[in-house]
């Protein structure tokens, strides 16, 4: 289970504990998703793919399978150790943006570095992504002062400060009108183009899959097609 | 960055954070209030005992407790002897009766009193004059509002209140000796015997002689005695003063518990924000327990305001009955019993933050 690839996944299972009920969210999933790839991943709702979003980005252990991310095998890791893969290894972006509502965009950015061990201040490099994002003047706001499109954009940043292996996003245009949402996914393609950022990008909406090199179709809980951008 | 973390979430939350930090202030605003009225009025009643200017104190076979004085237990012959022996230059008798405790009335003879101490220093009016005539404190005066040439009805009597002194001399009232004696049936009957000898260097010397004569009474060097006027002597204040921090320490606990449970539940959605960038259980139990050990800080802040605040208070509404001293030696202390409080009140609010599924968490609205 060798191929280069930044995120592996070889019969990924995973089954929650509803009540009394198991209910097998991801039946055997196979992925393979090279370094510099934009990924998408759609399917209906129930389909798996936010149990995978979760798996790799380490929020939750699979039940059985293997799962590698950035070199590392997830289901051997600990909860501690999935905590500290998530400092580096991974960066999130969610459809809620989830920035801390108590600190500036500028301290949202901070605190990822900071639980990193990396300081506060990012690096001057850094200051070229923030002004890519178009978030260099709205630093010092709080996000209840900035737009849903800044807020997702913060959140941007705050998941590649601290330069992780893979940029996991979560429906990111799903609070967005459709000018933000055009503005977060070109900057996500920026991203992967300019910096070579992994990208795995769970979406429902087609055009926002359009985005990537390459789409994933999930279904019950198992990867049914995938088609690159030009197919 | 933690501590911008805790400071913000304070801040954003005025009306919790000053609730709590009011809630643990009012438990260290008791202790301190205990402690400083036990301190105080130790103090005032030691410093009265040294203004009386005695070297020796003689005391009645009843006293229970190191300071306490007895009824009037000592027969009047007793001065007599006592004045008689070698070295002694004065022996002064006086009686007590409680009033309002913790205040009592003394009957004394004002001529002696004055031979042994210098006499008192008017505010207003004088000296006793007649049988009936009553002198009494600043501090008592203030208190009841009283003045001079009024009429105060004590211990059923009515007195002429014949003038207003000084604090700071043996008593806040003061009575003629034979009036006091004829209201509580004791005629010829003393309560305790101050005695001044011709030099210092006499004062052992007498009190070896006295304990050989008296030997059911005791008798102290005045230093010995005002010596005894500390906490450690009074019976179960130290008790007291436990119970009371202990409940101090519930409430602390309780209020923080409820506090950080509260915060806890508010904050599960950032909570699960700090989780999924990869912030370890150690470090969301530490934002709690630093958030918490902050409100405890500010209780004990506030809590040593509102002392000063309780001694002001006293000091306008009972200065005679009580006083109440700022004792510094207790700050530390009733910091460490809210920071232990904070602890324990943020342990498990902090555990169960720190346990939180960071799906769950992001998922909670």
């Amino acid at each position: 289970m060798s191929n280069g690839a930044i995120i592996e996944t070889r019969d990924l299972r995973k089954v929650y504990r509803v009540g009394q009920v198991d209910v097998a969210a991801l039946r055997g999933v196979d992925l393979d998703v090279q370094p510099g790839e934009f990924l998408s991943v759609v399917g209906p709702s129930g389909s798996g793919k936010s149990t995978l979003f979760h798996i790799i980005g380490g929020l939750t252990p699979p039940t059985a399978g293997e799962v590698k991310v950035g070199g590392q095998n997830l289901a051997a890791l600990s909860d501690a150790g999935r905590t500290k893969m998530r400092r580096r290894t991974v960066g999130f972006v969610f459809q809620k943006f989830n920035l801390l509502p108590n600190l500036t965009a500028r301290d949202n950015i901070a605190v990822s570095r900071y639980i990193a061990g990396l300081g506060t201040h990012p690096d001057a490099q850094f200051e070229e992504v923030l002004r890519l994002l178009g978030i260099a003047g709205r630093l010092d706001h709080k996000p209840n002062a900035l737009s849903g499109g800044e807020q997702q954009r913060v959140a941007i940043a705050r998941a590649i400060v601290n330069h992780p292996a893979i940029l996991l996003a979560d429906e990111p245009t799903g609070n967005l009108d459709s000018e933000n949402s055009k503005a977060v996914l070109e900057i996500l393609r920026d991203l992967n183009q300019r910096l070579g950022q992994t990208v795995l990008m769970i979406t429902h909406n087609p055009e926002a899959a359009a985005y990537a090199h390459s789409t994933v179709h999930m279904r019950d809980g198992r990867i049914v097609d995938r088609t690159n951008a030009a197919g | 960055m933690t501590g911008k973390i805790v400071l913000e979430n304070l801040k954003n939350r005025p009306m919790r954070s000053l609730l709590s930090i009011l809630l643990i202030g009012v438990p260290v605003t008791l202790i301190l209030t205990l402690v400083g009225l036990t301190q105080g009025m130790l103090t005032d009643s030691q410093n009265r005992q040294r203004g009386v200017g005695a070297d020796i104190i003689i005391r009645g076979s009843t006293v229970s407790s190191v300071i306490s004085f007895s009824g009037a237990s000592i027969p009047a012959g007793v001065a007599d002897k006592v004045q008689q022996q070698p070295h002694v230059k004065l022996a002064m008798g006086v009686i007590n009766h409680p009033v309002d405790l913790p205040l009592f009335i003394t009957g004394m003879d004002v001529a002696k009193f004055t031979q042994m101490s210098g006499g008192f220093t008017f505010d207003q009016g004088g000296p006793l004059q007649g049988p009936d005539d009553i002198l009494v404190d600043r501090y008592y005066a203030e208190q009841r509002h009283l003045q001079v040439g009024q009429t105060v009805n004590l211990i059923n009597h009515d007195w002429r209140l014949a003038g207003v002194i000084e604090p700071g001399k043996m008593a806040r009232l003061v009575v003629p000796m034979r009036t006091l004696q004829e209201l509580d049936a004791a005629t010829g009957k003393l309560g305790q015997i101050y005695v001044t000898v011709d030099a210092p260097a006499n004062i052992n010397l007498v009190v070896e002689g006295l304990r050989g004569l008296l030997k059911n009474y005791p008798v102290n060097t005045m230093a010995e005695y005002t010596a005894m006027y500390n906490v450690n002597q009074i019976p179960a204040i130290k008790e007291f003063t436990v119970v009371v921090a202990a409940i101090g320490v519930v409430i602390g606990v309780a209020v923080v518990w409820l506090s950080m449970y509260m915060v806890v539940l508010q904050r599960t959605r950032e909570i699960g924000i700090l989780k999924a960038l990869g912030a370890s259980k150690a470090f969301i139990l530490g934002i709690i327990l630093i958030e918490a050990m902050l409100l405890g800080a500010g209780g004990t802040i506030l809590g040593i305001v509102f002392s000063y605040g309780a001694q002001w208070l006293i000091r306008t509404l009972v200065p005679a009955s009580f006083q109440m001293a700022i004792v510094y030696a207790w700050w530390p202390r009733v910091a460490a019993i809210t920071q232990a409080a904070a602890i324990l009140g943020a342990l498990y609010p902090g555990l169960s933050a720190a346990r939180q599924d960071p799906i769950e968490a992001l998922a909670y609205e």
